[in-house]
């Protein structure tokens, strides 16, 4: 697999690290009431076959974190963003 | 001209250099070939065609194919450290010293003492290991494995290292094409004339494919002149790469390749500094894969034995290797294409006995070619049975009119082509039934990739030409380059076909699977059983397993499923085409990766000052670090209590510059580490340091370590020296994909500062002398925690930290990484009168078991801070990382195995890492196993064993006795529980 870092263009799969789900959204640690959204941001991960966003490190690289919309069927990659601007809000 | 002693070489022709002699040993026989010989060949020629004895039967067997699909002609190749088990001998090239030998076989290949499987031939059936060896069960492991292993199997290994190296290298293409037979050369043409960058991989050592073992002509000239004429372009274009004997092996995603590169097998040894192979990672943007097709034979009785031969092979020898396989032939086939043999085989001089049609209507193609070359036409007619049995000796053939005995030696057999589809499939794209051709043919591509070709079921030679050069063209195109055709003149013969598969009414075992000594009787068994399946078919009856993967027997075996389960052979399916392509060794795919080169060892900036002083050393992440620095006569103990004693009676010094460092900076630094650290940062004061912890977003702990507040904005932070990378990638994780909002930026500066431990209680003492005059380093200038700016050494910047690990007066003294070896031997200068020693990661751990700080046996991802005795760190003020899920009730339990000390009630007695902790006067079960221990150490100060561990309410348990079992080691001793911290417990020295 090939990602295209937006920093350092397309470069092989074993320079970068792979997190995982980038949909989920870290809940507020201060409110009392969000305990199962936070049992659901640490544990719970979709999978579909299709589609998905996954935070990615270009740890050998530019050491930027990425988002990449992947399709998890075919490993077709359709963008790559820095995570700052990629992470669905 | 050693012509002589090849019996099978034919006077003339052939792409070899029989002006040259190559010596080689088969069996320990002195044989002769020549250059431009495969070992299959060159025995051939030497009349040797039994070659090895089958895996189940040991049945004898010999040579079938002419490539890499062979299944039956596996040998050892070379002797010693050098032997490869189970290589064909289709794909060795020869060369002057060559030795190999015969497999599976005792005491020779011609007479065997375990042919007499062959007698039990109803016990090796499909699915015997399952069935046969059933009771009793505590047989398997003694009896019936160890008899099985020593039966069945192939070729025997070296047993020693591997004395070759073999290497990785990458390679960038606009096209690649695989394959470098008519369609692959006309695609590099077409591809590379256009200015792309072309790579072109053949298995073989020589380009042309098909075109060398046929007599075919293209723009009216043998097709081999065209092949040299091609090559000769094509070495010229600058952009044009040929790999030869370099076998693309997998496809992966984002247009990646793998491929394999026998730099060094065709000589007897690889020449100093080069690789015996290479392991090529290909990125293209474009692939044409012209892989060409495999023949399969046809099932009929005793079909393996020596002399049995697929057609295009028999060509192949007759053509490229100018030698007879036989004296007189019987060709069996159900293709019009099979039957030119015919023309090959009278035109060396062979005589053809028949050439027997399998089809149920005659061809008139086949009868003509036949006849042109003298043959007798047999239609409707099949094989039934193969007499001989260390070769072939004479058919029984039968057909409408009746049965014939026949006598000959070789039989050039043909069931039809199966294009070389694998790597259309390696991304998980699914093959088609094909009726027209019966065989399976490329269903949808991957990205970026064509067939052309045979490989796309295009058997026709100017079809071929003609495709090979349309998607070169294509390719390179798509890649920006304008390209035009030149179109080579050939003509496309007769390849019409009309499957067979098998001869129903065979007599004697009639094999499907060569390699794997699979029969018809297997397979019809397995169905019976329901095993209707390829993928359960391969599973319990190894029809495709082993090193040839089925290429020559996949095919027949659905077919023959098809008949025995009544069903149309398009529905059966097949298994899955995974990659390798062919067998690679292990050893290409490690390339440079082995023992202590597995990975690059980190060395710290004193590495070379402790090996000077003969430090041992261990490996700790990615480093090198001394574990001790032993004097002569020490055993390793007493190397270890002597560095801890004299830390904590003088002083001694420790590289720590493998912890993690990470330099912390912005306006916002400060709100950063509060919110990756459970405890507080912002309130720490410049010029000071703190320990901070960090846990996971689950609330378990991360990893721990100091932080020094440098300025307002500026941090540095210090990690466990394993877990360094992580929390770098974790920090940056936070900054860029949490809150990128905040200013502050991280840099690791792991490599850009030596950092040194100067501990015991004249630490001071010491640095004084290092530290230049203008420093206050006393108590009330420089107390414990503090931190700063200084220089040593008369103007080098360096920075002071008063952080202690070991419990004692202690600094951590940094210098640019360029200084630091310098600044090491500056310490042991300035310590010498005051007794200061090195010291190594052994005597640390133990001064920190003894102070009962935890570390990696207690960081081990399964404990929280409350576990660790550090609940009250946890900021209630803030929001940081694992802040929500740390409160979590069970997290907090008091029920948890939380931190203590283990002292032996018998002082003599040694406590184990890993024991469990017991209550005392109960049984060791789980169920009553209330935590463990984690680190042990001696300690010379105490004068005994001391652990740590980590056990259930033990806060509350100081002063109780528990038993420390050791089931493994079978240990199990009496332990008081105390407070973690063995030395010094109110830290007075650390503040002295």
């Amino acid at each position: 697999m090939r990602i295209r870092c937006p920093y350092c263009g397309e470069r092989a799969l074993e320079e970068f690290t792979y997190r995982g789900d980038a949909t989920v959204r870290r809940p507020d640690s201060l409110d009392p009431g969000a305990a199962q959204a936070w049992v659901d941001y640490v544990y719970l991960r979709d999978n579909p076959a299709g589609l998905h966003k996954e935070y990615w490190h270009h740890s050998a690289g530019c050491h930027a974190w990425l988002v990449v919309t992947r399709n998890m069927s075919t490993h077709e990659i359709v963008a790559v963003e820095f995570a700052e601007k990629g992470a669905s809000k | 001209m050693t012509t002589a002693r090849q019996p099978n070489r034919l006077g003339e022709g052939g792409l070899i250099d029989r002006s040259q002699t190559v010596r080689f040993e088969f069996d320990g026989a002195p044989l002769a070939g020549h250059p431009g010989d495969t070992l299959a060949s060159a025995l051939l020629a030497n009349g040797i065609r039994l070659v090895g004895r089958s895996f189940k039967y040991h049945r004898p067997r010999g040579i079938l194919t002419a490539g890499s699909e062979e299944p039956s002609a596996l040998v050892e190749l070379r002797t010693g450290a050098r032997r490869e088990p189970n290589t064909r001998a289709t794909m060795i090239e020869l060369y002057d010293g060559l030795s190999a030998a015969s497999q599976n076989r005792w005491p020779s290949v011609k007479f065997d003492v375990l042919a007499a499987n062959q007698l039990f031939g109803p016990i090796f059936s499909a699915g015997f290991y399952y069935k046969t060896f059933m009771w009793p069960p505590t047989f398997w492991e003694k009896v019936y494995e160890p008899m099985i292993r020593r039966a069945a199997g192939l070729g025997r290994g070296a047993g020693v290292a591997d004395p070759d190296h073999y290497e990785k290298a990458y390679a960038f293409c606009d096209v690649l094409v695989v394959g470098s037979g008519p369609a692959g050369l006309a695609a590099t043409l077409a591809a590379a004339r256009s200015g792309a960058r072309v790579i072109l991989c053949e298995e073989d050592f020589r380009l042309g494919g098909r075109l060398l073992a046929e007599r075919y002509e293209i723009d009216g000239k043998p097709a081999r002149d065209w092949v040299e004429t091609v090559e000769a372009e094509l070495e010229a274009q600058p952009e044009c790469r040929i790999l030869r004997r370099t076998t693309v092996q997998g496809v992966y995603d984002g247009g990646t390749y793998a491929a394999l590169e026998r730099v060094n097998d065709h000589v007897l040894k690889p020449l100093a500094h080069e690789p015996r192979q290479r392991l090529w990672r290909i990125v293209a943007k474009r692939v044409v894969v012209c892989a060409g097709a495999l023949e399969r034979p046809i099932v009929f009785g005793n079909n393996d034995r020596p002399g049995v031969m697929l057609a295009g092979a028999v060509r192949s020898y007759v053509n490229r290797f100018g030698l007879a396989p036989g004296r007189r032939a019987v060709i069996f086939a159900d293709n019009d294409d099979a039957f030119r043999t015919a023309s090959d085989l009278a035109q060396a001089g062979i005589e053809i006995a028949a050439a027997v049609d399998g089809r149920r209507t005659p061809s008139r193609a086949a009868q003509e070619a036949a006849e042109a070359a003298g043959a007798r036409y047999r239609a409707v007619a099949v094989i039934e049975r193969v007499r001989g049995l260390h070769g072939v000796k004479g058919v029984e053939i039968r057909d409408e009119k009746g049965r014939e005995r026949m006598a000959c030696d070789l039989i050039a057999v043909s069931g039809g082509w199966n294009p070389t589809l694998h790597l259309t499939t390696h991304l998980n794209a699914k093959p088609q039934w094909n009726d027209r051709l019966a065989a399976l043919v490329p269903g949808a591509l991957p990205p970026g990739m064509s067939v052309a070709g045979a490989a796309r079921g295009t058997y026709g030679l100017a079809a071929c030409l003609a495709e090979g050069e349309e998607a070169g063209a294509k390719a390179a195109s798509e890649c920006g380059f304008a390209a035009s055709a030149s179109r080579p003149r050939a003509s496309d013969e007769s390849v019409t076909a009309s499957p067979l598969w098998q001869v129903a009414e065979s007599k004697g075992k009639a094999f499907i699977d060569f390699q794997n000594d699979v029969a018809v009787s297997d397979v019809k068994l397995a169905a019976c059983e329901g095993f209707r399946i390829p993928e359960h078919l391969k599973r319990y009856t190894t029809l495709g397993m082993a090193t040839d993967q089925g290429k020559t027997g996949n095919a027949n075996g659905a077919a023959v499923l098809a008949a025995v389960t009544g069903r149309y052979i398009g529905a059966v399916g097949t298994t899955t085409f995974r990659p390798p392509y062919t067998p690679v060794a292990i050893s290409a795919f490690a390339g440079h990766h082995r023992g202590p080169d597995f990975r690059p060892a980190r060395l710290a900036a004193s590495h070379g000052f402790a090996e000077e002083q003969g430090a041992v050393f261990v490996e700790t992440g990615p480093w090198l670090r001394a574990l001790y620095y032993p004097k002569p006569g020490e055993e390793p103990q007493d190397s270890v209590n002597r560095e801890v004693a004299t830390v904590r009676g003088q002083a001694g010094v420790c590289d720590v510059s493998t912890l993690g460092k990470i330099d912390v900076q912005g306006k916002d630094a400060s709100i950063f580490l509060d919110r990756v650290y459970a405890n507080t940062f912002s309130t720490l004061p410049v010029g000071k340091a703190r320990y901070g912890l960090m846990l996971r977003e689950d609330g378990f702990v991360l990893d721990d370590g100091t932080t020094a507040r440098l300025a307002e904005d500026h941090y540095f932070m210090t990690t466990t020296t394993v877990n360094a990378v992580k929390v770098m990638q974790h920090l940056e994780f936070c900054q860029q994909a949490l809150w990128p909002e905040l200013d502050v930026q991280t840099v690791s500066v792991t490599e850009q500062w030596a950092q040194f431990a100067v501990a015991g209680p004249r630490a001071r003492d010491v640095l004084q002398g290092v530290v230049d005059p203008a420093y206050d380093l006393s108590n009330a200038a420089f107390p414990y925690l503090a931190c700063g700016e200084v220089t040593v050494a008369g103007g080098v910047p360096a920075r002071l930290y008063r952080l202690s690990f070991s419990g004692e007066l202690a600094y951590e003294i940094g210098v640019p990484a360029r200084f630091g070896e310098a600044l090491i031997r500056a310490i042991m200068e300035a310590g010498a009168p005051f007794g200061l020693a090195p010291y190594g990661t052994e005597a640390l751990g133990v001064l920190r078991i003894e102070k009962g700080h935890p570390a990696g046996g207690e960081l081990n991802g399964q404990t929280t801070a409350h576990d660790l005795g550090f609940g009250k760190m946890l900021s209630t003020k803030k929001d940081f990382i694992g802040r929500f899920m740390a409160a979590r009730e069970a997290l907090t339990d008091p029920l948890r195995p939380t931190l203590v000390g283990l002292r032996p009630l018998a002082r003599e007695d040694r406590v184990r890492a890993g024991a469990h902790l017991i209550p005392k006067d109960k049984e060791a079960t789980a169920r009553n196993d209330q935590g463990y221990v984690t680190s042990i150490a001696f300690s010379p100060s105490l004068g005994h064993w001391l652990g740590l561990g980590l056990l259930s309410r033990g806060p509350e348990r100081h002063g109780e006795i528990v038993r420390a079992y050791d089931h493994v080691r079978g240990g199990d001793i009496l332990v008081e529980v105390r407070p973690p911290c063995f030395i010094d417990p109110e830290g007075e020295r650390v503040r002295g």
